[in-house]
């Protein structure tokens, strides 16, 4: 199966997602954010880093790139999505998810081991977690503080769109302690912690984040 | 506007020109006169001023660095592949694969304007690695500030952090290490040192130099403005004054953009896979006119540059603040003419852009035009390596007898009830606190091959995804030590980072430095330098491993008040499988011995508990052992391939008490500990060749058996306890993780929050 990973100008974590889909046995395919071509990919992963220099507003202009309107494209029709850190404030701003990340509450970046809850296993991107499971992957942002109106966070909450919380002290005054979101076919993901840093306890804290990529490989194979 | 040319020159030999203000004395304008057969043209005096600046032109060091090279032997420079003098030094490590790495300071702009000065010294450094031909891969930041509870360190520190983060982190950079020491003589002059390393395969190496007549100069990145130009703005405002509207000058602190270096960086990883860059150099301190200058005299013929095709983001720049400005994020290439519009394309496709400036000539003339007019025409050499050179004097201290003679033998110790407390108060003091603050404002996860990073005794990153072979780095210095005696301070120094990367399992290969002291114009001052200069040099051929680069950074002091002396020593280790790194937290496996391998005796000088507790400062330093520090990394690495090391820790500030407080905390698991009869020194002392490791009881025996066969000394200390929360002294008592952690973890944020 090949998964697509874009690469932005000032996109940091690409080969970390690339290597993620290759320790789950899927083929990376880099794609470019200057091309109208999502080269016949099974899914899509928007990397972290930091997009245009995060001029404007993180991932402001990175919605605007040829390659995001193929994906916007591709995921109303289904495909997986995911979104990593920056790649989850690009799927915010390009509305493939609802709400936005703000600057995180104590104002510094923040580098750290963070414990996840698994809320929500039936997305595309969770099927090998078990609901209620904790997971310890890498939080690594400046811009992490997740928003939206209370309609939003009730629709969020009322459907079980909140896919990962965070678990003990809120490190970035995220409302509801929310980690991450999908979308209402829960095809699309979006968080800010990294999955693709805790892929191998040799260079991250846990394993624990290879669960989505292998989920994925599930996903797909079963579509 | 007119524009001071060669012409010009020729025909007003007696303009007054304000080379004082530049930082230029009588007999160096002599000189530059005497060079050129006539007065120098503004640009001229503008490259020349700041070419010959201390900061890039080392005149006061040379003499005194020579002895580095002086002092390598073939044998040490077998795996050397550049050294002193390139941009970076660069170490053959196996498998194909060469290492750069180089440390640099920005001192003065940090202190100035704390977050643009600490970013830009990372930006610095990283083309500094760049420019040899690697992808940067990391980068360590050694700092230190004044008094923690200082009003000051307040305004500075958290800018200084915020800086190095907010660069590093948007450059996709991960920091694996570095220090934060707090001393009170760093109060009005805070250091700020960088450090990068980068990979490459051997053949990709580049060196910064222009060959090849008709070859084109091409300068890529940002544009030129008007900031970080500095003293240079004092020309503009004596030959262009213009009294109705005087333009206000950009700080002279550079701004940086580390965006467009991410760009760049991709770009010219790019242009160097498809081979079509024949020459390359990063423009850092004194910009183009060193970039320039540089390329040209390392070359074999001369070079023309059309300043007027620069692009600028300020209107109304002379030619003389066009060749100084620091601009950051830029680079300038030497190409083939047949691969320019190859070139143009990369940087096209990253949106770098790209001009060309200039061409390689016959001769030996760097010549400068502005809109066809000659405003410089110089023989490189004398701009870039032919600068003046001084012998400063140098005499020892006269109150260095004094400092020496004030030991801290006659220091109340503390009773035997106060000893646990000690421990306590001693982890919560701010040089030993955690700096878990500082450096959970940095990435360290970045690009996925971190294996090791704070608060590990070094950085630790894989190289080759397929063999594993990984290196390992450790900045240290202890500038207390190196103020009672540089000469041992510095090899004090090098012996710290040595062990500090044999106890994660590598072996040290080569040696990098970043000298910062006080003005070079106090003999006592040259006296230190000189004193770790041989210290180091001396230190670095007894332990058989080279020293590849370095950096000086002088005039570190307020007023009359120098700093520590602080030599910097960054020692980089290899290490064939990353796999077997050795961890600082205890209790990994189930039933661990800890042993404490070397010697322990009352050495108090210069320690952190005089420090801490008596705010005492004299004596002799703790002495030195190469030999045993050697031995000690031979058995640590080969107690790490044989699997007999589930964890280990350096002693160093702190002694034994830190050792033990940092490997529970960071194992989250208890010890009990029993010493021998003097319990304040066997907590405290500062002895130097000690290692704290833990052995898997199933191999206790095989390991110390290694050791007594080697002839390390080594004792039983303790056992890990994983079913305990508490460190455990015996005869002493008990202290809970919980209690030890707050006080180790809370320090930094009660201070800075």
């Amino acid at each position: 199966m090949r998964v697509g990973v874009i690469t932005f100008p000032g996109t940091l974590d690409d080969v970390d997602a690339a290597r993620a889909v290759g320790y789950a046995g899927g083929e990376a395919v880099k794609l470019w954010h200057a091309d109208h071509d999502l080269k016949d990919v099974d899914a899509v992963i928007v990397p972290g880093g930091f997009s245009y220099g995060d001029y404007l507003r993180c991932g402001a202009i990175a919605r605007f790139a040829p390659v995001m309107q193929e994906v916007v494209d591709a995921a109303k029709k289904g495909m997986p999505v995911l979104g990593i850190c920056n790649g989850f404030q690009i799927l915010c701003e390009a509305h493939l998810l609802p709400g936005a990340l703000i600057r995180n509450h104590k104002l510094h970046f923040v580098c750290r081991d963070q414990w996840l809850k698994v809320e929500n296993n039936a997305t595309a991107w969770t099927s090998r977690y078990d609901n209620g499971a904790e997971i310890l992957v890498p939080l690594k942002s400046g811009e992490g503080g997740y928003q939206a109106d209370q309609s939003t966070l009730d629709e969020l909450e009322g459907e079980g769109r909140v896919v990962f919380r965070y678990v003990g002290e809120n490190p970035n005054g995220s409302r509801n302690d929310i980690a991450g979101i999908t979308s209402a076919n829960g095809r699309v993901v979006g968080l800010m912690p990294h999955p693709e840093h805790a892929i191998d306890a040799l260079t991250g804290p846990t394993d624990d984040g290879l669960g989505m990529f292998l989920s994925l490989v599930d996903s797909v194979v079963k579509a | 506007m007119t524009v001071d040319t060669v012409k010009n020159a020729e025909s007003t030999p007696d303009q007054e020109q304000p080379y004082k203000e530049l930082g230029l004395k009588d007999d160096e304008y002599a000189r530059i006169k005497d060079i050129l057969g006539r007065r120098p043209t503004d640009a001229e005096l503008a490259m020349y001023s700041v070419m010959w600046s201390e900061h890039c032109s080392y005149k006061s060091s040379k003499v005194h660095l020579k002895y580095f090279s002086d002092t390598t032997t073939d044998e040490m420079r077998e795996k050397m592949l550049a050294g002193i003098g390139e941009n970076a030094g660069v170490v053959d490590i196996g498998d194909g694969w060469a290492i750069t790495f180089k440390a640099e300071s920005h001192n003065h702009p940090s202190y100035v304007e704390p977050y643009q000065g600490a970013a830009t010294g990372v930006g610095g450094i990283v083309r500094d690695i760049l420019a040899m031909g690697a992808r940067p891969l990391a980068v360590m930041d050694p700092l230190r500030f004044g008094p923690a509870d200082a009003p000051d360190t307040r305004r500075v520190l958290p800018g200084i952090v915020a800086g190095v983060g907010g660069y590093g982190n948007c450059l996709g950079l991960p920091n694996i290490g570095g220090e934060v020491v707090f001393d009170a003589t760093y109060a009005g002059n805070p250091l700020v040192n960088a450090l990068c390393v980068g990979a490459m395969r051997v053949e990709d190496l580049h060196l910064a130099h222009a060959s090849g007549t008709g070859n084109k100069v091409i300068l890529f990145g940002a544009r030129t403005g008007l900031d970080g130009i500095g003293g240079v703005s004092v020309l503009a405002s004596e030959t262009f004054d213009d009294s109705a509207g005087k333009r206000k000058k950009l700080p002279s602190v550079q701004v940086g953009d580390p965006f467009t270096e991410k760009v760049l960086i991709e770009c010219c990883l790019e242009l160097f896979a498809e081979r079509i860059v024949v020459g390359i150099q990063d423009l850092g301190g004194a910009g183009l006119a060193c970039a320039t200058s540089e390329l040209a005299s390392a070359g074999d013929g001369g070079m023309h540059v059309y300043l007027d095709r620069v692009p600028l983001r300020a209107t109304g720049m002379t030619p003389a603040e066009i060749l100084s400005s620091e601009s950051q994020e830029r680079m300038c290439a030497v190409v083939r003419p047949e691969d320019l519009d190859a070139f143009m394309a990369v940087c096209a496709k990253w949106d770098v852009i790209a001009t060309e400036i200039g061409e390689v000539t016959e001769g030996d003339r760097l010549v400068i035009t502005w809109h066809d007019e000659v405003v410089l025409d110089v023989p490189p050499r004398t701009v870039a390596h032919e600068g003046p050179v001084y012998n400063r004097p140098i005499e020892r201290p006269a109150d260095q007898d004094a400092l020496q003679a004030d030991t801290p033998d006659g220091l109340p110790k503390p009773a035997r009830e106060e000893l646990l407390d000690l421990v306590k108060t001693m982890a919560a003091s701010p040089n030993l606190a955690s700096k878990r603050w500082v450096t959970q404002q940095y990435d360290r996860y970045v690009r996925g091959g971190t294996v090791l990073s704070q608060p590990a005794d070094s950085g630790m990153i894989r190289i080759d995804e397929t063999t594993n072979r990984g290196v390992a780095l450790s900045t240290d210095c202890n500038g207390r030590y190196a103020k009672l005696d540089p000469y041992a301070g510095a090899q004090l120094a090098l012996a710290e980072a040595y062990r500090n990367v044999s106890t994660t399992g590598a072996t040290p290969v080569a040696v990098t430095n970043c000298l910062n002291f006080g003005s070079p114009e106090d003999p006592a001052v040259m006296w230190q330098f000189e004193q770790a200069v041989k210290g180091l040099a001396d230190g670095c051929v007894e332990l058989g491993i080279p020293v590849t680069g370095g950096n000086v950074s002088f005039y570190n002091q307020t007023g009359a008040t120098a700093i520590l002396p602080t030599p910097v020593v960054g020692v980089l280790g290899v290490i064939d499988d990353v796999r077997r790194r050795i961890p600082t937290g205890i209790g990994a496996e189930a039933g661990e011995t800890l042993l404490l391998l070397g010697e322990t005796h009352a050495e108090f000088g210069g320690s952190e508990w005089a420090h801490v507790v008596h705010g005492h400062l004299g004596g002799l330093p703790p002495k030195v052992d190469l030999q045993r520090e050697k031995l000690l990394g031979e058995v640590l690495v080969a107690g790490s391939r044989d699997g007999m090391l589930s964890a280990a820790h350096d002693l160093s500030d702190g002694g034994l008490a830190q050792a033990l407080v940092e490997t529970c905390l960071i194992g989250e698991v208890g010890a009990r500990v029993f010493l021998e009869a003097d319990l304040f020194t066997e907590l405290f002392s500062e002895s130097t060749g000690r290692v704290l490791v833990a052995v898997p009881r199933t191999e206790e025996l095989r390991f110390t058996d290694m050791c007594t066969a080697r002839g390390l000394p080594w004792r039983k200390v303790g056992v890990v306890d994983p079913e305990s929360d508490a460190l455990e002294v015996q005869e002493l008592g008990s202290l809970p993780l919980a209690e030890l952690r707050e006080a180790w973890e809370g320090t930094l944020p009660a201070l800075f929050d």
